[in-house]
Order: C-alpha cells, then sequence, then structure tokens
C-alpha cells in the first residue's frame, strides 16, 4: 500500500520528490506580485472609521466636513451600501436551529463590536481618507456590551441582538449512549476544565482588496487577498446583482491566509460597493492595528471534561461541554460553529472508547467574530483530549506514552470509527508512537530529565496524539446550503511547442501548491517538471472549484490534477499511435519522448506531436481531431473525509521562579498518505506547529471590561519569533487513502493540531514535583507563577 | 496608520534645531532615530506641525573621554553600544544592556539621547543612565545646562527636558578597575520591553561593596533606583544571605502598579528574582 | 463644479527628494508625511520591500539605509535625502546576496514570501558582521523578523548553510 505510484529513479517521477518550488525564486528576488503592491490607473483608496465602542446605538453621522475635505471623493454609510447591497446572514442548514443577525457592509443604526468599520471614506490617498475620518462626527448612545463567555450565558445577561431571546447562536449534542453506566463503572474518574485564549491568524500580509467595477460594461473585476475566489466571484455577484460571468476575482500572490482570508469581511464587501458607487477602481489595505480589530479571532472556548477509565488504564468514556463565544455575528458563508461542531467531533478521535457525551453551546458576545483558522477546533479537541489522557495515566501510574499505546485504535483494526461517528479509513497510531519514541530517544529522555530535576532544573515531556480531517466532501459545507465547492477542476493543455500547461482551481499561498501540481502533471504525462506551467487563482482562467481550505490542495486538487493528465496522456498516446502506426496501449511516454512501452525507445517527440497536431492536422487520417486541451473535475466520493493521524512531542524547561518557558525541542511524525514533496510538507508542519507554539505560550487577544482589545498591535500581541522558536524533528509514515489513485491527503493542519496540547502536557508534567497544573492557554508566566503560588 | 500632515526641517547644528523649534513652539517635535516617534505620528498620537531632524547636526555626535567621565553624544546609535570600544572599556554597563534594546535594524537607527529624552519607563538605557549615575548635558533657547541622572526622570514619559530642550550628551564615570557590572531582564520575546530589568555597578573594597548604585526599569512609572536595596548591600560581601537580605530590602524601593497581564505582585516577585540573579552574577564577575 | 475656484489645501506640499536607490540617482517630490516605505513602494514602484505593521514590529519593510539595515516604515521619505537606499531589488540585482537567495530556494525557506526580502536584509547583514555565527545568534539576529508561515528553522539553517559555505570559501582562497 505504501509503495510509491511510480519508482523514484526513472526520469520525470516527481511525486515523492523533494524539488523546490519553480515559483518561490520569484519572491526571492523581491518579485511576488501581492494585491498590496497593485496600482491601477485612477485607483483611489479606502479607510474606515471604526466603533470605539463595543455596543453603541449610532444616533446620526456627520460628514459633510470630511466630504468638503479637497482629496475626498466619495464619503458612504451604512444606509449608502444598503441601497446596492443585499444582506447576509451566516447560518447554514444543517447546524439545525442556529441564529445569526443579518449583516451588512456597514451597520445601519447598531455598532456591536469595538472597531467595527461605520463610515467608508475613498480618496486620492490613503493618507488623505484618514484625514477625513478625523472630521467625522458620530453620535453615539453606548449599549451595555457582552463581553466575556459568562456573562454573555448570565440570566438577565444584555443582549447582542435585541430582537433574538438570548445570546445563543447554536447548541448542539452528541450522544452515544453508556456514559453515566462507564462513569458508574470506572476505576478512576478524572476531570478538569479548560480555558482557551481567543488568538488571530496574524498574516504578515494584512487584508487587501482592488474592486474595479466598469459601469460601461457593467463588469467587475476584484483584485483579492484570498484563498478562495470562485466563492468570492459568486457572492460578489449575488449580493451586488452582478451576473456571475461579469464578476472576476483574481487572487495574485498571497502574504499568508491560514483560513483567515476566505471569510467575508465588511470592509472587503464595502470596497466593492464603494468601487461600484464611484466607477473607479478602489483599492484598502487592512492596516495592521485594523487587522486586529477586524480579521476574525478564533478559539475562545471553555470545556470542562470528564474521562472514565478502568483500573489497567483502559479509557472508557468521555463527558465534554463546550462553550464558545463567537463575537457579534455568525461568520459569512462559512459559520462560526464549525469549530466548536469539530471540537466536540474531534475529542477522543484516535481512541477506541465508545461511549461518549458532548454538548456545545456557542453564543454572541460584543466582539469580533471567530471563525475558521488553521486546525479549526483541532487544537482545543487535541488538549483536552490529550490532557485528559495524561491525568488518567498519572492515575492509573501509566507512562504517557504507554497509555496512548494502549488506548488508540490498533492500525490493525481499520476501517473503524471514532467514538463520535467520524469514520476511519486507515490510521497509523501506533506506528507513529513508535517512531515518536525512537526519534525522541524518548527513554534517555526521560532520565535525563530525572537527573536535571534532582538539580532543581525542571524540564517536562509532552505528548500528543491527534486526528486531522482533511479532504473535506460536500458533507461539510455543500449539504448545508453554501455554495461552497468541494471538487475541483483543471484545464490541461499540451502547448504546441510540447509544453504543458495546467489551470486549476486550488490556489497558492505558498505552501506549494503550483509545485506540487507540476510535479503531479510532469509524471503523469512523462514531461520535465519545467515544462509544466500551472496556473492559479483566477476565476477567467481556471475552472470553478473549492480552492484552498481544509487541507483539501493535494488531496483533491492533486486528484483533479492527476486524473486531467492522464486523459490529456491518452489522447496524446492516441495521437501517437495514429502517427506511428501502433496501439496507443503499446506506446508511453518518457521525458518528452513517446517510447515504446516494451523496449523504452524513444518512438516520436511529443513536441512533435503537438506541432503535427496544431499546424499540419492535415497530416493526420481523416477524421482525427485531435484533443490536447483536457478540461477535468474531481470531487473526493467514498469517505466523506480523509482523515491523517500522527503524533507530536514536546521537551521544554520551565523556570519556576520566573515562569518563563524555553521550548528546547519539538517533534512531529505524521501521516498525511502519499508525500508528493517531502520538503514542502515538512515546511508545512513546521509552520503549522509553530502558531501552534504560539497559541500555546504567547497568543492572546486580551480585552478589557468594556469590551475593547487591549493588545491590538504587534507590539503587544505576541506572535512566536525565531528566537523562542526550537527546532523540530519531523518523521513521516505513510498511508495512501484507497480512494484516491494519488492516495495524497492533507498535511497543512497537523502541526497547529497539537502543538498546544504537546505544550500544555509537558509544563504540567514540568510542574509535577510541585503539586501544580495548568489548565489555561496560552502558559504565561502569571498563569505558571499563580499555580505555583509564587505571587 | 498613516501620519497626520507636517513640515520638514533638517537641521545642521544645535542652535538651528533650537531655533526652528522655538519658532514653532509646542508644535514641534525633534526626531532623532525616530524608532519611537515614527509610530506615535503614524497612529496619530502625535501630530506635531514640524518635525526638526537632527540626525545631520554634527555637534551631537561622537564618544569621547573628557577628564574623569566619558561623554556620549546624543546621536549615539544604539549599535554603537555594542560596538565602540570605549564604550566597552568605560561604559561596559551600556554595553551589557544593548543587546536587551529591540532588534539589530531598531539599534542601527535608535539614539540614546532618544531613548533617554523619550524616558520610556520600560527602556535600557535611561535606566542604565541612572545606575551610572550620569550627567545629562542640555541645550536650550536660554543655554546650556547639566541635569544629574536622579533629577532627570521626573514622571511617565516626563523628564528635566523643557520642551524646544535637545539632549545633547551624557556624561557617564569612567568605569574603574575595582567595580564591576551586571544586567538582565526578564522579557518575553528577544527584544520585546521587559517584564523586569535590573542592571548595576558596583565599586569594590577588597570582597566587600564599598558602593553600589542599582536601577531598574518596568516597575514604575520611571526608571528606579533601589535606594533601600543598596543601602542594604553597602559594607558587606555578596553572598547569599546579602542577596536574600537585598531582596527584602526591594520591598522598600518598589510599588508597581497593577497592569492588565502583570498583576503588581507578581512584578514584585519577578523583580526580586531578577535582582538575586543580577547580584548573583556581579558576584560571579569578580 | 464649474466656475468657482477651487480651495487646495497645501499641509500636503510636496519636497524634492534626491537619493541613489539601488545604485541609481532618483529624484521625486513627496509629501514630509510620506514614510520611506510608501514612498519606495508607491511613486519608485520598488514593491519587493513589503509593509507588515508600519511599527517596526515585523521586519518586512527593512532596506538598506547607507549599507545598514533600518525599518522603512520607520523614516520618512524627506530624512533620506542624500542617503543611499539599496532594496532587494538592487540587492537581487548586484548577487551580491545569490547565495543567500539559492540556498533559501534549496530548503524552501519562505512559503508566501512576504517577510522574505526583510528575512533576507538581516541575513546580509548579519554574514557581513559575524562570519561564522551559530544558531543561536541567527535566531537572535532575526528577533525583529516575523514569519507566520515557515516556523523560522528552514530560514536558520539557510543562512547557517551559507555561512558555512563562505566561510569555507573564504579558507579555500586565503590557503592559496
Ligand atoms: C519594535 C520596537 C521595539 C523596541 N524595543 C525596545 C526595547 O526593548 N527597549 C528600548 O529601550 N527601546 C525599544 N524600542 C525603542 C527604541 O530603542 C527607540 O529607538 C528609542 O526609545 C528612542 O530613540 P530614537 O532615537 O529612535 O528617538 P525618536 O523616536 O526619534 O524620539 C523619541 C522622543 O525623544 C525626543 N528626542 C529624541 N532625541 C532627542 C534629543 N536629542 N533631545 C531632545 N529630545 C529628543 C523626540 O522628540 C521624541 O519625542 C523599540 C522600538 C521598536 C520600534
Ligand atoms: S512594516 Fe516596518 S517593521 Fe513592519
Ligand atoms: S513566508 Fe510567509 S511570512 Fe514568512
Amino acid at each position: 500500500m505504501t509503495a510509491p505510484l511510480t519508482s523514484l529513479d526513472r526520469p520525470n517521477s516527481y511525486i515523492g520528490r523533494s524539488v523546490p518550488r519553480p515559483n518561490a525564486k520569484r519572491l526571492l528576488a523581491g518579485r511576488g506580485r501581492y494585491v498590496t503592491d497593485l496600482r491601477l490607473p485612477r485607483m483611489l483608496h479606502a479607510a474606515f472609521l471604526r466603533s470605539p465602542h463595543a455596543h453603541a446605538r449610532i444616533i446620526s453621522i456627520d460628514v459633510d466636513a470630511a466630504r468638503a475635505q479637497p482629496g475626498v471623493h466619495l464619503v458612504a454609510s451604512g444606509a449608502d451600501l444598503a441601497m446596492i447591497c443585499t444582506p447576509w446572514t451566516g447560518t447554514l442548514d444543517h447546524f439545525k436551529g442556529m441564529i445569526s443577525e443579518p449583516q451588512l457592509p456597514l451597520p445601519i443604526d447598531r455598532a456591536v463590536w469595538a472597531g467595527q468599520a461605520v463610515v467608508a471614506v475613498v480618496a486620492e490617498s490613503r493618507a488623505i481618507a484618514e484625514d477625513a475620518l478625523e472630521r467625522i462626527t458620530v453620535d453615539y448612545e453606548e449599549l451595555p456590551a457582552v463581553v466575556d463567555l459568562d456573562a454573555a450565558r448570565a440570566p438577565h445577561a444584555p443582549l447582542v441582538n435585541p430582537a433574538a431571546s438570548s445570546n445563543i447562536c447554536f447548541r448542539t449534542q452528541l450522544d452515544s449512549g453508556g456514559v453515566d453506566e462507564a462513569f458508574a463503572a470506572a476505576a478512576h474518574v478524572v476531570e478538569e476544565e479548560f480555558g482557551f485564549g481567543r488568538h488571530t491568524p496574524v498574516t504578515l500580509e494584512p487584508r487587501a482588496i482592488v474592486a474595479d467595477y466598469e459601469p460601461d460594461s457593467g463588469v467587475l473585476t476584484v483584485h483579492h487577498a484570498t484563498q478562495t475566489p470562485y466563492q468570492f466571484q459568486d457572492l460578489y455577484s449575488r449580493h451586488y446583482g452582478i451576473p456571475e460571468a461579469r464578476v472576476r476575482v483574481i487572487a495574485p500572490d498571497i502574504g499568508g491566509s491560514f483560513g483567515m482570508k476566505l471569510h467575508v469581511y465588511h470592509e472587503d464587501m464595502a470596497v466593492v460597493g464603494l468601487s461600484i458607487l464611484l466607477g473607479r477602481p478602489v483599492k484598502y489595505v487592512a492596516d495592521r492595528i485594523e487587522s486586529f480589530v477586524s480579521d476574525i479571532h478564533a478559539r475562545d472556548h471553555h470545556v470542562r471534561a470528564r474521562m472514565a477509565v478502568d483500573a489497567d488504564g483502559k479509557i472508557l468514556a468521555m463527558d465534554v461541554v463546550d462553550v464558545t463565544a463567537i463575537g457579534a455575528f455568525s461568520t459569512y458563508p462559512r459559520t462560526s460553529v464549525v469549530e466548536g461542531n469539530q471540537v466536540i467531533r474531534l475529542i477522543g478521535a484516535p481512541y477506541g472508547f465508545k461511549s461518549y457525551r458532548a454538548a456545545l453551546e456557542v453564543v454572541f458576545q460584543n466582539k469580533v467574530q471567530t471563525s475558521q483558522y488553521r486546525a479549526v477546533g483541532h487544537p482545543i479537541a487535541c488538549a483536552v483530549t490529550e490532557r485528559m489522557v495524561d491525568l488518567a495515566a498519572e492515575r492509573v501510574g501509566l507512562d504517557p506514552l504507554v497509555m496512548r499505546a494502549n488506548n488508540v485504535i490498533a492500525d490493525d483494526a481499520y476501517p473503524a470509527a471514532s467514538p463520535t461517528g467520524y469514520k476511519f479509513e486507515a490510521l497509523s497510531h501506533e506506528a507513529c508512537l513508535r517512531r515518536l519514541r525512537a526519534i525522541m530517544n524518548y527513554d534517555s529522555l526521560r532520565d535525563e530529565q530525572a537527573a536535571l530535576r534532582r538539580r532543581g532544573v525542571h524540564r517536562g515531556i509532552g505528548i500528543a496524539t491527534f486526528v486531522e480531517i482533511t479532504n473535506p466532501s460536500p458533507a461539510f459545507y455543500g449539504v448545508g446550503g453554501a455554495r461552497i465547492s468541494s471538487q475541483d477542476g483543471a484545464t490541461i493543455s499540451l502547448t504546441p511547442s510540447g509544453e504543458v500547461r495546467c489551470a486549476i482551481s486550488v490556489t497558492e499561498q505558498g505552501q506549494g501548491t503550483e509545485a506540487i501540481v507540476s510535479q503531479i502533471v510532469a509524471e503523469q504525462l512523462g514531461i520535465a517538471q519545467e515544462h509544466v506551467k500551472v496556473l492559479t487563482g483566477d476565476t477567467e482562467v481556471t475552472p470553478h472549484g473549492g480552492a484552498t481550505w481544509a487541507c483539501r490542495g493535494a488531496g483533491i486538487g492533486g486528484e483533479t490534477a492527476l486524473q486531467a493528465a492522464r486523459q490529456l496522456k491518452a489522447n496524446i498516446l492516441e495521437i501517437a499511435a495514429l502517427i506511428l502506426q501502433e496501439q496507443p496501449a503499446a506506446l508511453d511516454i518518457v521525458d518528452g519522448q513517446v517510447v515504446s512501452r516494451s523496449t523504452q525507445q524513444p518512438r516520436l517527440a511529443v513536441a512533435e506531436i503537438a506541432r503535427i497536431s496544431y499546424f499540419r492536422s492535415d497530416t493526420l487520417p481523416p477524421g482525427t481531431q485531435a484533443q490536447l486541451t483536457v478540461s477535468h473535475h474531481f470531487a473526493p466520493q467514498g469517505y466523506p473525509f480523509a482523515f491523517t493521524n500522527g503524533v507530536q512531542g514536546c521537551y521544554l524547561e520551565v523556570d519556576v521562579d520566573t515562569g518563563f518557558i524555553k521550548l528546547l525541542k519539538h517533534y512531529v511524525v505524521e501521516d498525511c498518505g502519499r508525500i508528493i514533496n517531502p520538503m514542502l510538507v515538512d515546511e508545512q508542519l513546521r509552520g503549522g506547529v509553530v502558531q501552534g507554539l504560539g497559541a500555546a505560550l504567547f497568543e492572546e487577544c486580551r480585552y478589557g471590561e468594556t469590551g475593547q482589545l487591549l493588545n491590538g498591535s504587534l507590539a503587544d500581541y505576541l506572535v512566536p519569533m525565531a528566537m523562542e522558536m526550537p527546532d523540530i524533528v519531523i518523521d513521516h509514515v505513510e498511508t495512501p487513502t484507497a480512494d484516491t489513485i494519488l492516495g495524497a491527503k492533507g498535511c497543512g493542519e497537523a502541526g497547529t493540531a497539537a502543538a498546544s496540547a504537546c505544550v500544555l502536557n509537558a509544563v504540567n508534567d514540568a510542574l509535577t514535583p510541585f503539586g501544580a497544573s495548568i489548565n489555561a492557554i496560552p502558559i504565561t508566566p502569571a498563569r505558571v507563577l499563580k499555580a505555583l503560588n509564587r505571587y | 496608520m498613516k501620519a497626520r500632515a507636517f513640515s520638514y526641517f533638517r537641521a545642521r547644528t544645535i542652535d538651528e534645531a533650537l531655533a526652528a523649534h522655538a519658532g514653532a513652539g509646542d508644535e514641534a517635535r525633534f526626531i532623532a532615530g525616530g524608532q519611537s516617534l515614527v509610530p506615535a505620528l503614524a497612529l496619530r498620537l502625535q501630530a506635531p506641525t514640524i518635525l526638526i531632524d537632527i540626525n545631520h547636526v554634527d555637534e551631537l555626535r561622537g564618544i569621547r573621554r573628557e577628564g574623569d567621565r566619558l561623554r556620549i553624544g546624543a546621536l549615539t546609535r544604539h549599535r554603537e553600544m555594542l560596538t565602540e570600544p570605549l564604550i566597552a572599556e568605560f561604559a561596559p554597563l551600556l554595553r551589557a544592556a544593548a543587546p536587551f534594546v529591540a532588534h539589530p535594524a531598531i539599534r542601527n537607527r535608535g539614539t540614546l539621547g532618544g531613548s533617554v529624552a523619550l524616558a520610556d519607563p520600560a527602556s535600557e538605557f535611561p535606566a542604565m543612565v541612572l545606575a551610572l549615575d550620569a550627567e545629562i548635558e542640555i541645550a536650550g533657547p536660554s543655554g546650556r545646562r547639566i541635569v544629574k541622572a536622579d533629577e532627570f526622570f521626573i514622571d511617565l514619559f516626563e523628564t528635566a527636558l523643557a520642551p524646544g530642550e535637545l539632549l545633547v550628551a551624557i556624561r557617564v564615570p569612567l568605569f574603574r578597575s575595582n567595580q564591576r557590572i551586571a544586567f538582565d531582564e526578564l522579557a518575553r520575546r528577544r527584544g520585546d520591553y521587559a517584564l523586569v530589568g535590573c542592571g548595576m555597578i558596583a565599586t569594590f573594597d577588597q570582597h566587600r561593596i564599598a558602593d553600589i548604585r542599582i536601577a531598574l526599569f518596568s516597575v514604575g512609572n520611571l526608571p528606579m533606583r533601589a535606594i533601600s536595596t543598596e543601602a542594604a548591600l553597602v559594607g558587606s560581601r555578596l553572598d547569599a544571605e546579602r542577596i536574600a537580605a537585598a531582596q527584602t530590602a526591594l520591598g522598600q524601593d518598589l510599588a508597581p502598579a497593577e497592569s492588565d497581564d502583570v498583576p503588581a505582585a507578581m512584578r514584585m516577585h519577578l523583580a526580586r528574582v531578577l535582582l538575586g540573579r543580577v547580584l548573583g552574577r556581579l558576584g560571579e564577575a569578580a | 463644479m464649474s466656475g468657482a475656484p477651487v480651495e487646495l489645501d497645501d499641509v500636503d506640499d510636496a519636497v524634492r527628494v534626491r537619493m541613489v536607490v539601488n545604485g541609481r540617482k532618483v529624484a521625486c517630490d513627496v509629501a514630509p508625511r510620506d514614510t520611506l516605505v510608501d514612498v519606495l513602494r508607491g511613486p519608485l514602484e520598488l514593491t519587493g520591500t513589503h509593509a507588515g505593521c508600519e511599527m517596526g514590529a515585523c521586519g518586512a519593510c527593512l532596506v538598506q539605509l547607507d549599507g545598514c539595515a533600518v525599518h522603512a516604515c520607520l523614516m520618512f521619505a524627506v530624512q533620506a535625502d542624500g542617503a543611499r537606499i539599496d532594496t532587494i531589488e538592487g540587492l537581487s540585482a548586484s548577487g551580491v546576496i545569490a547565495d543567500l537567495q539559492a540556498e533559501f530556494h534549496r530548503r524552501n525557506a519562505l512559503q508566501c514570501g512576504f517577510c522574505t526580502p526583510g528575512m533576507l536584509m538581516t541575513a546580509h547583514e548579519l554574514l557581513s558582521q559575524v562570519a561564522r555565527p551559530g544558531r543561536e545568534a541567527i535566531r537572535d539576529a532575526l528577533s525583529g523578523n516575523f514569519c507566520r508561515c515557515t516556523g523560522y528553522e528552514a530560514i536558520v539553517d539557510s543562512i547557517a548553510a551559507v555561512a558555512e559555505a563562505r566561510a569555507a570559501k573564504a579558507a579555500e582562497g586565503s590557503s592559496r
């Protein structure tokens, strides 16, 4: 099953090879083309006046002075944009009973978080637009704000949405049955309450958009730093009433995305409207201060969990309650409940127990929206599960690694289902745990830890197994009524000089989509990789598809490319067979040459076939129509998701006098199925791990009592930097999915999924001698010192 | 994040700079490294109508010995604290602090004068200037004057500099062979402003501390000297017991305020831990 | 809009600035409040220098000012009058960082590439000051360069590898 698709040593065998990304050289020379770089003729710049209050009624807006300022072209408020844009609601049908208020680009009568855009100014330059903002007066009547999670749920809490009966957005439950019985029969029960700090993606390139509406032809072109151009084409078309074919969304180079750039943002929608109102290109780049108050946040959860184990340490049952606060609206079009939904469905996923009960409550509050950010829900599910496993192991007296080995679903037990009903095709927890033990040198690390502990140096070792959801089918969004595609499309052509061009709907944000697509296409067609050009990110050029989210690029996009390339190859060989008077089956393509399959002798260059087909079709047998362009779509069937799995380890040192934590080393063993480019996979894992480590130690959006974000700048919100991050050792187990020919699953979220859980366990491991425990992230010095009763 | 409009003047001499400021009054700002001022302008927290660039005033440059002091020009960049031999020899405490100040590119541009004039209570150099018993040379419309560091820092971002006055140089006593220094800080990430920081210079008589000056930063509204702590150390050897006594005495010197992420009690605890460590290092430096 | 004289504000009166940018003399009219990064990226069309925070905290805007790495977001363009500015485009064209670029490429020390020009500026300056920095020193030098994508390790590896290669080359040169 793990045999490579082709042997690595033949020409053009790229799958499985660490080839550098062809498009990276441009970026290294400073020749990236990001939306932030774009300047169009007659382009204007937008800026937004934001609500200073977390909750306030807008009584009146006076824009006269701003309008009169030289260089200002338009000042627009909610009412102006509401005349041309239809409202949107961030609910989906498969989340039964969920509610959220309709949203408009700018609010008409109420601001619902501090930092919400209220008035737009369009001017000759951003600086002039900001000058004009200072001349606008908005008269607000402050309303009681709902800030923290518990306050939102309190009986007579002020309402975020006065039309609703409470601040509840959504509730759901899972119950496999038998939970109470399992707890009653358990030898040990462990429980814990967890807190997860709100954090935010902080892509280095902020959100950026240039909307260019051309009134004469009615064509809207939007240059948009997004990972999902097709979704936005559909949304701009529907909300602004422009026929879909006249909306073009171009996503050029993007300075990071991580799920943040696939949601509808009020400012972005407004900018499209502003361009329509003005008939000129309008650019908006969120500055960093705006990013912090308007990009989605994520992971504001309180979780209560219990785990029942028998005397030998077998996990019997889990019972969890997750409460999460999502801001004032549910985000459109993917909703803000997916995260909580994934938390309760992923808890316990690596383990073979049967009895599981979970309740989820999603509440509104007066803060910016939360929504999908890299590894949606996974880090929370993983931290809860893995901390409970450690607590249980400690209670039973088992080593954490042994505890896990005893409880994971055995590698030979697949197909299997998780306690929450997810269906797993084939996972490799046992193999991964064995690998991890080896690469960590686990036993000697434990010896070292013990020796240092005697000398007053407190190191901790943390382990976290995980399961990751990748390659989602329509079960994810489509069934809920969202016009979000789970299929991808590719159009692949042989050019007249025998090269290949592949326009594909998956997009590139630096993870290497274009590189792996070219690897796959080159290998399947038997031509050199440098002769494959991949095009992405333009709705006018590539077929409609889901693009990039939930780790679907390699698994779904890659399979699309593979199948398209195979069809093109068949078409090429058909023409070659006619020319060579052979059977197509007797021929193959190697290194740009059609060869005879049996002898591998070159017979005819692919370029020659292209030349003949395009320029001398008269020399082909009558009736032959060479099909050298193939369009192909692929949607996953079979399992609704391709689950991947792995395990991470962390080694760190806690300074028990200062509460500071030093990360010493991090380890990952990961199984993402077929690996197309090991170097790119490792880099996805490293980047993902570091985002998880940031969450574990540093990142948190801190709010004051009145709902003001206190640390909304890059100087105050602590992102992980080079000096504090460890080297990361990576190893792989390879279990391809049988659902596709390619066998690839996703890997982009695996790093983030378990890193913070690992750190949480490691810190608690280090603190064992003190009987202190930590149950919340980020694990700040304040939390550590508090746990140690040092102040 | 775009600054409000202003006009710009490039001064070549101290007098030109002072005159330009006098002409514009409260609406003018000097710009040195700009590493603190430019973000404040971009955020529109400050909006001067004229910016007076002092980067080309040669009189503000240069490091030299003047009698028993080292005179460090206001425009000395943070990076020069790491590279200038005179600093290493005669003001090693500034050198010890410099790697903790921001990041390399900020150190290439940020100036000692700017840092001290700004008097951010979380900054390293203002506190070390205090520890070093430095003199601050000031030029103003009514002439030159010298202010002792102990009198220079008045309150949050408030110093003895009157609006329109220029900090010209910092003069520190030359480091002597019977002296030792030690410095450390606790910052979440490299280059961040510290949760608490501490630097000290001690004069030893054999193994006893004859004199010591200790300054802490990020512990209040201004850089703070630990006077009671110093008193607890003078005349003694630096043993574990003395260090513990100093840590206790620190309670009389500091009264950190609550902040949203660092409780006052925690900051006090960290200050004690750090003081203990830095004193330990001072002992080792023997 | 017809007839009446138009009132024009003059707060943003342009100032002529002359600089040597990437080895070429340039003159351009800027408003005093325009930062160097905005002028490089705007009128000078050198979009390889990026802006990620506009307050000195991310390192995406690093350029060389008279040979030293500085944040182009923390300077006004007027201040650069008479100065020599080198951006990623210039360092790239001159070939001085070709080995760093090649190593970054080989090891995939970039994903989205938004931090990359700044990383290269820091790396270039570090290696011009310290011949063979250790990993810790490299990480320290990068302490003001934010990268959200890579996790930093490949960047550190690349810089370390180039340092070794340059040192080996220098040793070879001197032993001849
Ligand atoms: C990301 C980042 C991190 C930083 N981290 C640290 C840190 O860890 N520790 C630290 O100490 N600093 C830090 N800084 C600040 C940096 O050290 C500044 O350079 C310094 O505080 C101010 O020096 P400057 O020359 O840049 O002053 P400017 O920004 O030019 O000026 C600051 C103020 O001082 C006034 N001023 C400047 N020079 C004079 C003078 N000669 N006479 C009178 N008034 C004058 C100005 O008018 C202004 O009000 C950081 C900055 C950034 C952007
Ligand atoms: S843009 Fe200059 S440091 Fe971030
Ligand atoms: S590669 Fe994207 S920020 Fe560094």
